[in-house]
């Protein structure tokens, strides 16, 4: 017997236009995301003379992050860090509570897909047209077809691709220079490889993306437990499923069979064949002849729960990786239910927890109930933890930045006149838009005298605009002093802004000579 | 051709392949990634023949774009170069003395100036500038020939005691074991210990400063605070190259002492010699 082949292609996937509540939460998460990722750059924000006034603005070549009113310096990375801290934790969050909702409305591979769906739906019409495009041979109108939608696919990646270098230079500068044709090769590169990602990844890879490419799909498993909201099929109360016309003949066959059965005996009945094995039709192992348990569940198998999947699976057949739990299928199903007059949920965002209780007849728990366990507390205590430390920092900040580092090669200086002299690098920052002026003095218990490096005796620095002044200073104990021959002497060196009076300080250590 | 074979369990195709009676189960892969997989396989075979690859008995091979990380380095330092053309011009143009007044160009010459230091001088003069035995201290304010900007680009220029550069700073100090007895030296050296400490020989140093007026002053001065026409160190401060106990300063007395520093101005650059001048300045001691 020979091997199947091992490689399969992508079976194409034509998803059925839907509305609902899923639908339309999901469209508006599309206008939003897509809505600040092109947008963003754009918002302008004055800070003054020296600086971008870009509200939004990573600025690789100057070392700065600007993001509206906080500005972040190399050495304050750790709140970018502390950020994405936040976002991991956050994704463990909802994901144990509420399952792959990440995946579902917010991930970029869902929301471009959705849009290039959109895009597809409108030019070559619903799923049955689509499927019979496909099918079609490649005569005028699908090649028509066909450019029309790779054209406004392309002009999307492009804009997307072209949105993503904004963040990084000043928008309109560079908007110019790449309509121009003067931008640099780095930004046409970048936009080239977005636009073919979001090209091929959105129109034709899709929930291949998710299926062979995206590790998550597999670690979450690790989140999810019993009481995590997933999307779900009641099969206890949509089985056996089937469609009008096989309802009316099982239950013929059922009555018939059950008409028998009496005529017969005990004992003696015999079952019609049932399209799926249903366990209501067992009691205690024993088979229950009756007409009502050959009664047919509320699924009538129209399968509007497949046709609109974007991943193109069958949510009957339980959870399973590829879900992206978007609940499209929920609205599908609800619509259908609505039309036969059956309650809505045959299809619903369920707890597999509650499958038992509602088996029994029992009502599910409260979401609230399940939200709340162990495991999301602890996630949000985390989560809020980090937060607020991140705010605490923000707000904490010191409009003077300086650090006191004491050159400790060698740990002092013998000058001519017996006089001991330690050297401190001290690194000024200034944030603002603006120059400022610092006046630099010390306070100590002992007699110490400071002095700037190149600056003739005065006290006081001149920091620029948006920069960094390393300030080599002085500190000098004379022979009879004490400090000269003490092992270390504590002192604290401030920083005054002249203009504004801020004043920042920090405390370091004068050593005396080795006797 | 065969017929497909379902596993009854998971409904899912075998391959055929039964073991013990377990069968393999067959969950093909996507096509796309195997022909993923072929074109990052010709990615690298291209890569290799592109870029420095494939190991030769004598060297490797050199790809047909010639890249090379050498050049790279070498062109990356030659961009930085160009780029900083301008302040190089400045600095060579510039009066060291009024770079206070250009204030970017002072912090670039510093900048410079201390990684040539560390490159060129920090192997006697030590990584942090202090010096050892023999070494000046380029931190404190005592300067053998000079500590203003023009005096320090001068030594660093032309370097001490060298026999290459005929501008080299020079002076000989006489080895007195040859013209002193032994207990002059003694008395001389009571007397120098006492220009800077409390604690000696009073009439020992008492005879010596004699032997001092006659021997020393007309170099180290009368006062004995020394002459930096001559390099000869000021000898009341409280530093010393050589060390200024009694056992040291005897040394140095009956042998002499002569150190040697190279002449910079034919090793480095113009603006180099001038960056590390301004960066020796900074250092704490300059005039």
């Amino acid at each position: 017997m020979s091997t199947p082949s091992l490689y399969a292609a992508r079976e194409p996937i034509f998803p059925r236009r839907v509305t609902g509540a899923f639908r339309r939460f999901k469209w508006w998460i599309m206008f939003v995301t897509l809505g600040i990722y092109y947008l963003m750059p754009w918002i302008r924000w004055d800070r003054g003379p020296n600086l971008p006034d870009q509200a939004v603005l990573v600025d690789m070549a100057h070392r700065r992050f600007y993001f509206f009113w906080i500005e972040i310096w190399p050495h304050e990375f750790y709140f970018v860090a502390g950020l994405l801290i936040m976002a991991g934790l956050g994704l463990f969050l909802f994901t144990s509570a509420l399952g792959r909702v990440w995946c579902g409305y917010a991930c970029p591979q869902t929301v471009w897909t959705d849009l290039f769906l959109l895009v597809e739906r409108w030019i070559e019409g619903d799923r049955n047209a689509r499927l019979r495009l496909h099918k079609a041979k490649w005569d005028v109108r699908k090649w028509r077809l066909r450019l029309t939608k790779w054209a406004v696919w392309l002009v999307i990646a492009v804009a997307t691709g072209g949105a993503w270098v904004f963040y990084f230079t000043d928008a309109p500068t560079l908007l110019r220079d790449l309509v121009q044709f003067q931008a640099h090769p780095v930004a046409y590169g970048t936009i080239a490889v977005l636009t073919a990602t979001t090209f091929v990844f959105g129109g034709f890879m899709r929930e291949q993306v998710c299926i062979y490419m995206c590790p998550w799909p597999r670690i979450q498993a690790a989140m999810m437990d019993h009481d995590t909201i997933t999307v779900a099929y009641r099969d206890w109360r949509g089985e056996p499923r089937g469609k009008g016309n096989v309802r009316k003949r099982d239950r013929a066959a059922a009555e018939k069979a059950e008409r028998e059965a009496q005529a017969a005996g005990p004992g003696k009945a015999r079952y019609p064949a049932t399209p799926y094995p249903n366990k209501a039709l067992q009691v205690g192992g024993q088979p229950v002849a009756t007409a009502q348990a050959q009664e047919h569940g509320d699924c009538i198998d129209c399968m509007a729960c497949v046709n609109v999947c974007p991943m193109g699976i069958d949510i009957r057949n339980g959870q399973q990786m590829e879900c992206i739990t978007c609940g499209l299928c929920i609205d599908a199903c609800d619509d259908v239910m609505a039309r036969i007059g059956k309650p809505r949920g045959l299809i619903d965002y369920i707890a597999l927890s509650d499958e038992a209780e509602e088996r029994a007849g029992a009502a599910p728990k409260p979401i609230w109930r399940h939200v709340l366990r162990p495991r999301t507390i602890l996630y949000t205590a985390v989560w809020l933890l980090i937060g607020l430390g991140l705010v605490y920092a923000l707000f904490i900040r010191s409009d003077i930045e300086l650090t006191v580092s004491p050159v400790r090669n060698p740990t002092y200086v013998v000058q001519s006149d017996g006089s001991i002299r330690n050297i401190y690098d001290v690194r000024l920052r200034n944030k603002l838009g603006e120059d400022r002026r610092f006046h630099l003095s010390l306070t100590t218990d002992k007699i110490l005298r400071i002095e700037l490096e190149g600056n003739a005796g005065r006290l006081n620095v001149v920091v620029p605009a948006d920069s960094t002044v390393l300030q080599r200073v002085y500190v000098t104990a004379r022979p009879q002093d004490p400090a000269a021959s003490a092992d270390t002497t504590d002192l604290r060196l401030w920083v005054e802004d002249i203009e504004s009076g801020d004043r920042a300080s920090r405390a370091t250590t004068f050593n005396g000579r080795v006797q | 051709m065969s017929e497909r074979k379902i596993d009854d369990t998971t409904g899912v195709e075998t391959t055929g392949h039964s073991w013990d009676g377990i069968e393999e189960l067959n969950n093909p892969l996507p096509r796309w990634w195997l022909w993923t997989l072929y074109a990052t396989i010709i990615w690298g075979i291209g890569y290799t023949i592109a870029y420095p690859a494939w190991p030769m008995i004598s060297g490797a091979t050199s790809g047909l774009l010639g890249y090379s990380t050498r050049a790279e380095v070498a062109s990356n330092i030659a961009a930085h170069e160009a780029k900083n053309s301008e302040l190089v011009a400045a600095l060579e143009a510039a009066d060291l003395t009024a770079l206070d007044n250009a204030e970017g160009l002072r912090r670039y010459a510093i900048a410079r100036g201390g990684s040539v230091f560390r490159a060129q001088c920090s192997q006697c003069h030590g990584a942090g500038a202090a010096g050892a035995k023999g070494y000046p201290n380029l931190l404190d304010d005592d300067w053998l020939w000079g500590g203003d900007m023009e005096s320090i680009a001068t030594t660093v220029a032309h370097g001490i005691r060298n026999e290459t550069d005929a501008d080299a700073r020079y002076s000989q100090m006489p080895a007195f074991g040859d013209i002193l007895e032994k207990a002059e030296i003694a008395a001389v050296v009571e007397h120098v210990v006492s220009l800077s400490s409390d604690d000696y020989d009073r009439a020992l140093a008492a005879s010596g400063s004699t032997v001092f007026a006659d021997n020393c002053a007309a170099c180290h001065g009368e006062g004995a605070e020394g002459d930096r026409a001559q390099g000869a160190p000021d000898l009341t401060d409280a530093i010393w190259l050589y060390g200024g106990d009694r056992d040291t300063l005897t040394t140095t007395v009956r042998d002499a002492r002569f150190g040697v520093m190279p002449a910079w101005g034919q090793r480095l650059s113009d603006a180099d010699v001038r960056a590390v001048s301004v960066y020796v300045h900074s250092l704490g001691g300059g005039e």
